[in-house]
């Protein structure tokens, strides 16, 4: 028999009980689509989070004051009790490393404004005009910090929307002056609004000033963070390398920084919730090896059904491997609909989820959509052996007395 | 030559604990283009002799030589090839496959052959127009009348022009009228060098073929042809 003929056959037949036919496609369709939606949902997930920390800022690393003991407690930890400050000067010097693009140091404390009137308080970051490429911050009003010397720094502020629309209600704040702490800062630019805050600093209800004025006003000469981007994504590790390096000379051979990528932080969450989609595909495939095993019970009312037309077919010449061609194909045909089905299913029900949570990326990843059409196709097939053999092997006298 | 010859056929059937002889010592020798009437009462054998004729089942014992060749030692997939070219088969069912249309069925033996599809609409036209079923080509069997569906399951049994046509009861489901068109259908076409053999409980029938066989107890208590020597081996 010509393939074409196997084709055909298979096709009339499947279609001749379009009730058995369709619920096997619906089951196999239902299996496909639990698959695409449910692994659209976790990699979706794991792009909101991916683009989050995106939004940190681009090629960003960040050096910590201090060793994390990732290792836990040794000797060697215990022996240097207290790590040196991160200071700016140590901020300054890395800015003359060859891999980075901008440095920005970063101390923070939480101070008073007093200004308009009202009172309330606020997280003060001191820092340097170089921040706010690094965080990659839009401004609404004025211009950002100046640049200057960032041990001295002008008495200027920058603050958060939030900031703005409480204190001032929402009148143009720049050239306002205002009492920060003991300070008097006059007001240079308002931040546009992120809405975002990551480890529960919101930078909406932030004041900026440069670096020098923080210090002197908590009264420190220490960095809470430095900020580093690299000129290029590729560079990220030999920025790493070169900071830690270069602070490591500057610490007396200490090496008592932690020097951490976003990349690193990345990775993390994306491998995390990389195995959690996986996991939720695992899940949803179990609705495939169903649909497999459904297919097959269709395919063995089919061979029940059909008993003496494969009687007949044997008495017309068909080899036993004729018929188990035929009905694997019809198998195979019902599988690979359902798959089909199954898969605009899915892809229709991940619309669906875009257009109810817009800010979720719930695209099915590809490995997903593979998968799931292979695993169906193979589940049919693995399943349409078992009646296709039956079929082959029935005893044509015994079948043609059936009706 | 002999179309067919048959020496010392046994088939055993096992009943649970009794054992029944379906067929035993059975010599028959079958010329091309012979009109044969297998008869005798239900349980006789006949039906089981017709089933190792078509090679749709195994003698226990004996050889069954088709065409000179020894076809009880072929492999099935051998047997089904010969089934393919060389048997045709009308059953009193007709077995027509019923979401097919009757020139599909018609087409079914060649399409399990493998012969391409051009070449079949070819010969299911003119096999359509031998048997007046012209006008019935894209109906499906319940739309045809019973005498209509045995042509078209002729049609289907000759379409791959065997050595031999195997007729079982073939007007069992059909009135008196239809079922003397589908006989004087076969004899016309045994007239044209087909080898027919008939199995038929029906005396009327079985009377006009050219040899009578009378099964009874899976035993040949007839052969019109050599009438003293198959009741001589009783």
């Amino acid at each position: 028999m010509r393939k074409a003929d196997v084709l055909r056959f298979a096709r009339d037949a499947a279609t001749a009980y379009p009730l058995r036919a369709s619920l096997s496609v619906l089951a196999m369709a239902i299996g496909v689509a639990a698959v695409v939606v449910l692994t659209s949902l976790g990699d979706g997930a794991r792009r909101y989070v991916v683009e989050q920390f995106s939004s940190l800022g681009s090629n960003l690393v960040i050096v910590l004051p201090g060793r994390s003991a990732t290792g836990g407690f040794s000797p060697a930890n215990a022996m240097t009790t207290t790590p040196r400050d991160l200071t700016v000067d140590d901020a300054a010097a890395l800015t003359r490393l060859p891999a980075v693009r901008r440095v920005a140091p970063l101390t923070a404390g939480t101070s008073e404004i007093n200004a308009n009137g009202r009172l309330r308080e606020v997280v003060v970051a001191g820092t340097a005009s170089t921040y706010l490429e690094i965080r990659s911050f839009k401004i609404a009003q004025g211009r950002f910090l100046p640049e200057a010397d960032w041990n001295r720094g002008a008495p200027v502020a920058v603050i958060g929307a939030k900031i703005q629309e409480e204190i001032f209600a929402g009148r143009p704040a720049v050239g306002e002056l205002i009492r920060l702490g003991d300070r008097r800062l006059r007001i240079v630019g308002v931040l546009k609004a992120t809405g975002q805050g990551v480890g529960g600093l919101n930078t909406d209800e932030v004041v900026f000033v440069p670096v020098g004025i923080a210090q002197g006003m908590f009264n420190t000469h220490t960095l809470f963070r430095i900020l580093i981007e690299a000129k290029s994504r590729d560079q990220i590790e030999e920025v790493k390398r070169e900071v830690t390096a270069t602070l490591k000379t500057r610490h007396s051979g200490e090496e008592d920084v932690t020097v951490i990528t976003q990349d690193a932080v990345l990775a993390t969450f994306d491998k995390l919730l990389r195995a959690l989609t996986a996991a939720v595909a695992g899940i949803a495939a179990i609705s495939l090896a169903v649909a497999g095993i459904l297919v097959m019970n269709v395919m063995l009312v089919a061979v029940t059904q059909r008993t003496a037309e494969i009687g007949l077919l044997k008495a017309l010449g068909a080899r036993g491997d004729t018929i188990r061609n035929a009905f694997m194909a019809e198998a195979a045909m019902l599988s690979l609909v359902g798959a089909l089905t199954g898969y605009g299913l899915g892809l229709f029900g991940a619309f669906v989820l875009r257009q109810v949570y817009p800010v979720f990326p719930a695209y099915p990843p590809d490995w997903a959509v593979v998968a799931a059409l292979v695993t169906s196709l193979s589940t049919g097939l693995l399943f349409g052996i078992m009646p296709a053999r039956r079929a082959a092997r029935l005893d044509p006298v015994q079948a043609l007395m059936k009706h | 030559m002999d179309l067919i010859r048959l020496t010392g056929i046994e088939r055993v059937f096992h009943l649970g604990d009794s054992v029944v002889h379906a067929l035993s010592r059975l010599d028959v020798a079958i010329e091309a283009g012979e009109y044969v009437a297998i008869m005798g009462p239900s349980g006789s054998g006949k039906s089981t002799l017709l089933n190792l004729l078509g090679l749709l089942d195994r003698p226990d014992a004996g050889s069954y030589y088709l065409e000179g060749r020894d076809v009880t030692t072929l492999t099935p997939d051998e047997q089904a090839a010969v089934r393919s070219q060389r048997i045709g088969f009308v059953f009193q069912s007709f077995h027509l496959v019923p979401r097919l249309t009757a020139a599909e069925n018609v087409a079914l033996p060649m399409m399990l052959a493998g012969i391409p599809a051009a070449q079949r609409a070819q010969r299911v036209t003119q096999a359509l127009k031998d048997f007046g079923l012209d006008q019935r080509a894209g109906h499906r069997p319940d739309q045809l009348s019973g005498g209509q569906r045995q042509r078209v399951a002729i049609a289907r049994a000759t379409i791959m022009q065997p050595a031999v046509l195997l007729a079982d009861e073939p007007t069992g489901n059909l009135d008196r009228a239809t079922g003397d068109d589908v006989i004087h259908l076969l004899e016309a076409l045994n007239e044209r060098g087909m080898t027919l053999i008939i199995v038929t409980h029906d005396p009327k029938i079985g009377s006009r073929a050219r040899r009578q066989l009378m099964m009874e107890d899976g035993l040949l208590r007839h052969d019109s042809a050599r009438p003293s020597a198959a009741v001589a081996e009783t």
